[in-house]
């Protein structure tokens, strides 16, 4: 025993456990439902492992025992416990899945006194390309936002499908071409988090991950200063050069940005005879 | 000439030719065998023409097992490149050959291992349980397993001819469309899926007809065996779902073969269509597999505890409404994609109520025990560590249930220990507690029960060792698919475990061969007659292994443990024997096979002269199939008698 957890505690030491270590409210509602989850499963999994255990143990016999029934092939209320118990924790279950879906609409807004940021993101083969649509500003595979102040992420994709997961922030949304979805996560505080693509989008997949650092207001506006004076421009030119595929993409930083690159990005995929002035395209809630 | 094909489809790295090399030399070594042994004529006349379900159920068991051994290879490459592919370390393979490698094994593992498992245990196990000499349609039958076969060897050929797709089991566009995935993988994917799943929409609509029609007299549907009943909930998935699947697949090959836009992100096609109607398919499928494993641990317990099956008319309800539910729930394989609270909330619910019947289930196989009479042979083993994996990944599959938690996990590699969970722990389990329950039926000796629990043990030891980490990793963050990542995230020893594991599960594998081997060899010994298990149900009341009508005499049916009850109750009659009808052997099913095989591969590689050839070969030979009346032969009542006599006197 105390060598399997000396093993175990050997294996996990440089572990962390991202799903069970949540940084802002949406993880921490959704670490919430994987206990409150859990806790209900018990209420079956202790029954059946206690049953199961139980009755091999008492009727494991190869001769006849005084109480062997071998015609007793059913009985009403018995059964009648098996289908309403499940079905009340299911019930509970069910309210509990309506309550969270809504509370947790990835597209619902965050309510906070502070002004949100929103960053346009835009799955490429394969590298994440982040605009900052209110500075101007882009970057490549690195965000940065004020802590405990909402992010609005709208995501499309002009590559194959992808998944935007920050796992410490909170749950996923896909990232499709011609369609924009919408994410609102917020950091409680300052840290650096992993972001990765988790849907599989072609051969350059795996390299295609990013940090999301959350700082203070005053590091933010340090930073976007940095990236603003730099003098790197975005163009619609620049744009196509880097929808390129390229693989293990390092960080980059564009001070200026092609106006409503976004737009123009999801316009791509609109048939040609319903072109869209302000480029929103198709809306998937 | 050769359309897309040149001399570049042939492999060029090392373990590929390898493998292509060892599968040829392979080949070669069994037609040289058979031609050296003289069984050239044995194998066409006992089994590729044989329209006997008995006969195709282990065919179907044979291309499973051998599938079976690929895709656990495939399985431990792939550990072994996530063992190794850490930080700056490329690993042991090449990021397109990983994820061939991880699309060909969720591809081979549902379609051709566990596909073919169930369709062997339909064909085995269904006439024998209701008391019929065949199916419905013998020649269909034939024609679906040489389909289904046709389908197999056209992913295998891949290996040889081009690649495999590279884009994940279920091929997702934009990915798998003609701009992302230009080459013959994708079709190879497509085509091979789209022969084999004509193969086994035939075979499930052929077994519907089977058990509706020509059940014994007096078996009235709830007098039938709970196996039954669950193949009926599997096999009416199967017609309702695999057109969906054909429809798919189709539209996605016009998109690439003739440009259309069905699924392109561009011109007004939708990707996302192609993901509702893959899963509308795709989610069945689960239930396909997992009915028939519920229905033969049904059978199994209530053998091996001398009891009735606890709560019949429960199970039955249970299996409609999980055959119902099946199809409600579908969209919790994308909660990701951003539907909207209400959708997301309905499906989710749907997806946690069918936790209701499967839990009834458990329930009664518990009380089946209770007050029985239990021994823990090799099958009842199979049956426990179902009911620990199923419970724990019927867990995680509650967790998941929850769209908002979902977000969490969608894509990790928590959700691949979830299916693996079901699948392994459900189907494969299930399918080895058949094997050890009916082998002795099909073989007249009983497989080796020491050896059978070693291998248990290693199986149920190394899936958790393989597993119980996967699901830690995907708590970490760790997403599926990915075949290399920095060392700082501390994931390199867990993927090491999950390869030990893997190897485990090879150590059982290994054993259960033995198995095979040692009780062969002993077979003398354990020579049984047609009932080892003082059995319950038809199969038991004829001989080991069964004539090839069945039952000398159909039975008359007035309970549903039927045997139980004549052996128990009624004193044997004297038979009275008939003239029976039987269907000739015919090649025409085989020959249907390969056209459509050749097709397939014409097709994939746009040889179009050659795909036109082969379908017309393919129309041809059902007309002349068809046009011929010849199709019977009749046994005499004297012959049976004959027969039987001698049968019984050696058999039993």
């Amino acid at each position: 025993m105390t060598v399997v957890s000396g093993l175990v505690v050997l294996l996990l030491r440089n572990s962390n456990f991202a799903v069970l270590d949540p940084k802002g409210p949406i993880a921490q509602s959704q670490y919430d439902l994987l206990i409150f989850g859990t806790v209900l499963s018990t209420f079956v999994v202790v029954p059946v492992f206690a049953l199961t255990y139980g009755i091999v143990m008492r009727y494991r016999t190869n001769h006849q025992t005084a109480n062997y029934s071998p015609e007793w092939d059913g009985d009403k209320r018995l059964e009648l416990i098996w289908w309403l118990v499940p079905l009340a924790l299911i019930t509970v279950l069910g309210v509990v899945i309506w309550t969270s879906s809504h509370r947790l609409d990835p597209s619902k807004a965050l309510a906070s006194s502070k002004p949100p940021v929103t960053i346009q993101v835009v799955a490429l083969q394969w590298k994440w390309l982040f605009i900052y649509p209110d500075y101007n500003i882009a970057t490549v595979n690195y965000i940065q936002f004020p802590e405990d102040t909402p992010v609005n992420f709208v995501l499309t994709a002009d590559a194959p499908m992808n998944s935007f997961w920050i796992p410490q922030l909170g749950g996923q949304i896909y990232a499709m071409p011609g369609m924009s979805t919408k994410l609102h996560l917020l950091a409680d505080d300052p840290g650096e988090f992993r972001g990765s693509s988790a849907n599989l989008s072609g051969e350059g997949f795996a390299g295609m991950k990013f940090t999301a650092k959350a700082s203070s207001q005053a590091d933010f506006e340090t930073w976007l200063k940095t990236v603003q004076q730099a003098d790197v421009n975005l163009a619609k030119a620049d744009y196509d050069k880097l929808a390129q595929p390229s693989k293990n993409n390092v960080v980059s930083t564009y001070s200026a940005v092609e106006r409503n690159l976004y737009g123009l990005v999801l316009q791509k995929y609109m048939p040609p005879d319903s072109h869209d002035s302000e480029g929103q395209g198709r809306h998937e809630h | 000439m050769l359309g897309r094909l040149t001399l570049d489809a042939l492999p060029h790295e090392p373990i590929a030719i390898g493998a292509v090399v060892g599968m040829t030399l392979g080949a070669l070594g069994v037609l040289a065998g058979l031609t050296y042994f003289k069984r050239w004529k044995w194998l066409w006349s006992n089994w590729l023409t044989s329209l006997d379900p008995k006969k195709i159920g282990i065919m179907y068991l044979i291309v499973a097992a051998l599938m079976g051994f690929k895709g656990v290879i495939d399985a431990m490459m792939l550990r072994a490149q996530q063992a190794t592919g850490v930080g700056d370390n490329a690993g042991v393979l090449t990021s397109d050959h990983f994820q061939q490698i991880f699309s060909a094994h969720g591809t081979i593992m549902i379609f051709f291992v566990a596909m073919g498992l169930i369709f062997a245990l339909f064909n085995l196990i269904i006439p024998l349980q209701i008391g019929a000499r065949d199916v419905a349609f013998p020649f269909l039958n034939s024609a679906s397993f040489w389909l289904f076969a046709a389908g197999m060897i056209l992913v295998n050929v891949s290996l040889a001819i081009g690649s495999f797709s590279a884009a994940g089991w279920l091929a997702y566009p934009p990915l798998s469309g003609i701009e992302y995935s230009p080459g013959v993988g994708v079709d190879y994917w497509i085509w091979s899926l789209q022969i084999a799943g004509l193969g086994s929409l035939l075979s499930g609509v052929n077994f519907i007809v089977t058990i509706l029609k020509m059940r014994a007299p007096g078996m009235s549907l709830m007098k039938m065996p709970i196996f039954v009943w669950s193949c009926l909930g599997s096999l009416v998935l199967i017609a309702f779902a695999f057109p969906i699947l054909t429809a798919t697949l189709t539209l996605l090959s016009l998109d690439r073969t003739i440009g259309t836009h069905f699924f392109t992100s561009t011109m007004g096609g939708n990707p996302m269509m192609y993901i509702n109607l893959i899963w509308a398919w795709g989610h069945p499928e689960v239930y396909i597999l997992i009915l028939p494993a519920f229905g033969v641990f049904s059978e199994i317990v209530a053998t091996f505890s001398k009891k009735r099956l606890f709560g019949y008319t429960s199970m039955v309800w249970a299996i409609g409404a999980i055959t119902f539910l099946s199809f409600t729930v579908w969209l919790h394989h994308f909660f990701t994609m951003g539907s909207g609270a209400n959708v997301n909330a309905f499906f989710g619910i749907m997806t946690a109520v069918i936790a209701v019947p499967t839990g009834v289930k458990v329930f009664n196989w518990l009380f089946t025990m209770y007050r029985g009479m239990v021994s823990l042979t090799v099958p009842m083993l199979w049956f426990l560590g179902f009911i620990v994996t199923f419970t724990l990944g019927g867990v995680t599959g509650v967790l998941m249930s929850m769209p908002a938690f979902d977000f969490q996990v969608h894509n990790s590699l928590f959700l691949v220990a979830h299916f693996h969970t079901m699948i392994i722990g459900g189907v494969v389990f299930g399918g080895f507690a058949a094997f050890n329950y009916w082998f002795p039926k099909f073989t007249g000796y009983t497989l080796n029960e020491r050896i059978g629990t070693w291998a248990f043990w290693a199986w149920l030891i190394g899936f958790l060792l393989a597993f119980v980490p996967i699901y830690a990793l995907g708590l970490m963050g760790a997403t599926r698919r990915l075949d290399r990542y920095d060392a700082s995230m501390g994931w390199q020893g867990l993927f090491i475990v999950a390869g030990i594991g893997v190897m485990v599960i090879m150590g059982g594998i290994a054993l259960q061969v033995l198995q095979m081997i040692v009780s062969y060899r002993q077979r003398h010994q354990n020579r049984v007659g047609g009932d080892p298990w003082d059995g319950r149900t038809l199969e038991w009341s004829t001989t080991a292994p069964p004539p090839h009508y069945n039952f000398a005499v159909i039975p008359t049916v007035t309970a549903r443990d039927q045997y139980w009850e004549s052996k128990h109750h009624k004193p044997v009659a004297k038979p009275v024997y008939e003239d029976i009808i039987m269907p000739k052997n015919s090649p025409a099913g085989l020959f249907i096979g390969i056209f459509t095989g050749i097709f397939g591969f014409a097709v994939i590689w746009h040889i179009w002269w050659l795909a036109l050839i082969a379908l017309l070969a393919v129309i041809t030979t059902i007309i002349i199939r068809t046009s011929n009346d010849d199709t019977e032969y009749v046994i005499t009542a004297a012959e049976i008698a004959k027969h039987e006599h001698t049968r019984l006197g050696h058999a039993t």
